[in-house]
């Protein structure tokens, strides 16, 4: 073996075929989503489907990145404990529960609304640590476990709100002291071309690309690809596996904190029921955006374009005046379109030899 | 073979040492009254069958099990690792047959996961991808291993190329003793040739390598000692000098057990030519 030889830098190897920029782009995670986002979006600008309803105004952009914003929040730490290895069913009610503590201290407390805030969030980041730690005790899959505490939440929150105010909505969080400032920073509008912009929307920017730093350049990153490529393999290197993984619990759960934040205090009060459903339109999102089910693969990047292409589908079909029951149906059935194309996508990015 | 085993050497102190482990599954025994040293710069094979003990001693080597009896030594000092970090930090590094990499990501983040180079201050310190990259390139062409590009998944790489990834990363981190788990049970023959070069390069660097196999034909070649496992108990350790490949394998496998297949396979192709013999000479 002639070792200095070959310790010099040898700028190609003649064994990996040139691979063009075009196909280079293509297996990225999230160009699927990317594309996706551009065909729906010209979809419901054609002219025999958008007719004069406006879908390619500011107001109707607002009105669906609102939406998509709102969900995209909650796909960011989604998208990061998928690529983790696990799922999070339990976000939905945690959005309820969160909202409603805050809303009960504020109305019934009488609370300032910062430490009522505050203390949601410590109450979200304590069912997150749970959540991580009964599944990595008792190796239970993480769908179980969060399944189980989806309905512990959801049953509590309406069973304390009720048993305390006799009914289900909590609302007047406008005349709660401190609401101003929290309605600056969480609801406000801002006003570009004609269209109210919810400022959820630059939440939204600004954590995906906070995510996406954390996932691609940061060492912590490089642990949830490792956790969630192969638990043991990760371990076995000495990455705290456990650590990794009650972080990314936390964080999902402190996610459906800050919907759940932006919610009660753009409509002043909320409703037990709040964030049903939410759970599995934001797996949607993650999935669309390319990130594997099986986890150790995905991007940030992706899980923003597929909350965009739900928000989108959820809008454009008001704005076309379609049957918002057809939501569903589209919505059920892009997953499945996009869980093939994901698969495909994978195999031509690893090369896998199958 | 041109390194002498340190083993020769008696004032040497052995970088690794078991004396009398065993280990106790409830009313199983794993591994009983076991012995083992290990010298800096040799290769010590660790052979036996299936069952043999061999996972549960390497478990005890590599930090996972404690044993229930027995003595571990270091450089000479008793060891009580609580888990597989700490021996990971005393200088012993296990390579895994199949959990020694994660496919889906690329070769320089497998190469620093858990150990990743960083640059920036404060909230903003942040994996260094350069330096990850060089630094992957130039051990890996160290160990005279050529792939592609640091960036490509390891998935793409052959079972072979992804065992010597693992090895090369172990040795970058400052190992002293590497366990190679059945490194070349899954390998085609060339494959295994490739990672038995690995090891013995590793070996020519000071390295003890404890080299898990059941397989005498990759371990003899490669082998300074060989430590020989059978239903949970040591058959003790032999150097090349002291027995031969075929005594190995009767002593892995129980040798009369081995004499009698050998001499049934005789029968049935002594008996396949005696049926066969009238129509051979038809044909071609």
């Amino acid at each position: 073996m002639s070792t200095t030889a070959e310790a010099a830098p040898r700028p190609v190897d003649e064994r990996i075929a040139d691979v063009s920029a075009l196909r280079r782009l293509l297996i990225r995670p999230e160009s699927g989503a990317i594309a996706g986002a551009i065909a729906i979006w010209v979809f419901f600008a054609l002219p025999p489907i958008a007719g004069d309803t406006g879908w390619r105004t500011m107001g109707a952009t607002a009105s669906y990145l609102q939406v998509s914003a709102e969900l995209g929040i909650l796909a960011i730490a989604v998208c990061l404990l998928m690529i983790g290895g696990e799922f999070d069913l339990s976000i939905g009610s945690m959005i309820g529960a969160s909202g409603m503590i805050m809303a009960l201290l504020v109305s019934e407390r009488s609370w300032n609304i910062w430490p009522a805030m505050a203390v949601a969030l410590i109450f979200a980041l304590a069912v997150g640590a749970v959540n991580g730690l009964l599944v990595l005790r008792t190796g239970l899959p993480s769908f179980i476990v969060t399944l189980s505490t989806l309905f512990i939440l959801r049953g509590a929150t309406i069973g304390f709100t009720r048993q305390i105010t006799g009914r289900t909505q909590v609302g007047k969080l406008n005349q709660a002291d401190g609401y101003d400032l929290a309605q600056r920073i969480f609801a406000n509008k801002i006003s570009i071309g004609g269209g109210n912009f919810s400022v959820s929307i630059f939440w939204w920017i600004g954590l995906t690309i906070i995510a996406t730093w954390l996932l691609l350049r940061s060492s912590f990153g490089n642990w949830t690809f490792g956790v969630g490529g192969s638990f043991q393999a990760a371990r076995n290197v000495g990455v705290p596996v456990h650590r990794v993984k009650i972080l990314l619990f936390m964080g999902t759960a402190a996610s459906a904190w800050l919907v759940a934040m932006i919610q009660a205090i753009t409509f002043t009060g909320t409703d037990v029921l709040r964030g049903t459903y939410r759970e599995f339109y934001t797996i949607i999102a993650v999935v669309v955006g390319g990130t594997l089910l099986t986890g150790g693969y995905g991007t940030v990047i992706g899980a923003f374009f597929g909350a965009l292409i739900v928000g989108m589908v959820n809008q454009g079909i008001v704005f076309a005046g379609f049957d918002a029951d057809w939501f569903q149906v589209f919505l059920g059935a892009m997953l499945l379109a996009a869980v093939l194309v994901n698969r495909f996508i994978r195999q031509r990015a690893t090369g896998e030899r199958s | 073979m041109t390194a002498t085993p340190a083993a020769a050497v008696p004032d040497v102190t052995p970088i690794l040492e078991v004396r009398n482990v065993s280990r106790y599954f409830g009313s199983v025994i794993a591994l009983k009254d076991v012995s083992m040293t290990v010298y800096p710069g040799e290769v010590m094979c660790l052979l036996g069958d299936n069952g043999a003990g061999k996972s549960t001693l390497i478990k005890i080597l590599s930090g996972v099990y404690h044993p229930s009896d027995g003595e571990y030594l270091v450089d000479g000092q008793p060891v009580h690792f609580t888990s597989p970090r700490d021996a990971l930090a005393a200088g012993i590094a296990t390579v895994y047959q199949d959990l020694a990499m994660i496919p889906l990501m690329s070769v320089s983040r497998n190469f620093f996961l858990g150990s990743e180079p960083q640059v920036g201050w404060g909230p903003f310190r942040r994996f260094d991808f350069k330096t990850a990259d060089r630094i992957t390139r130039d051990e890996l062409s160290k160990m005279g291993i050529q792939i592609r590009s640091t960036d490509q998944a390891v998935g793409t790489l052959s079972g072979g190329e992804r065992q010597s990834v693992a090895i090369a990363r172990a040795v970058h981190f400052g190992a002293k003793v590497l366990i190679l788990d059945e490194p070349t049970a899954a390998l085609g023959v060339k494959e295994a040739g490739v990672v038995l070069r690995y090891i013995a390069q590793a070996r020519a660097r000071g390295l003890g390598v404890v080299f898990i196999t059941h397989n005498v034909h990759h371990a003899y070649p490669i082998g300074d000692r060989f430590t020989l496992l059978n239903r949970g108990t040591s058959y003790g350790t032999f150097s090349k000098a002291e027995v031969t490949r075929e005594e190995v394998v009767a002593m892995m496998a129980g040798g009369e057990e081995l004499d009698e297949l050998a001499h049934e396979l005789e029968e049935f192709a002594r008996a396949d030519r005696a049926r066969s013999a009238p129509v051979a000479p038809d044909q071609p």
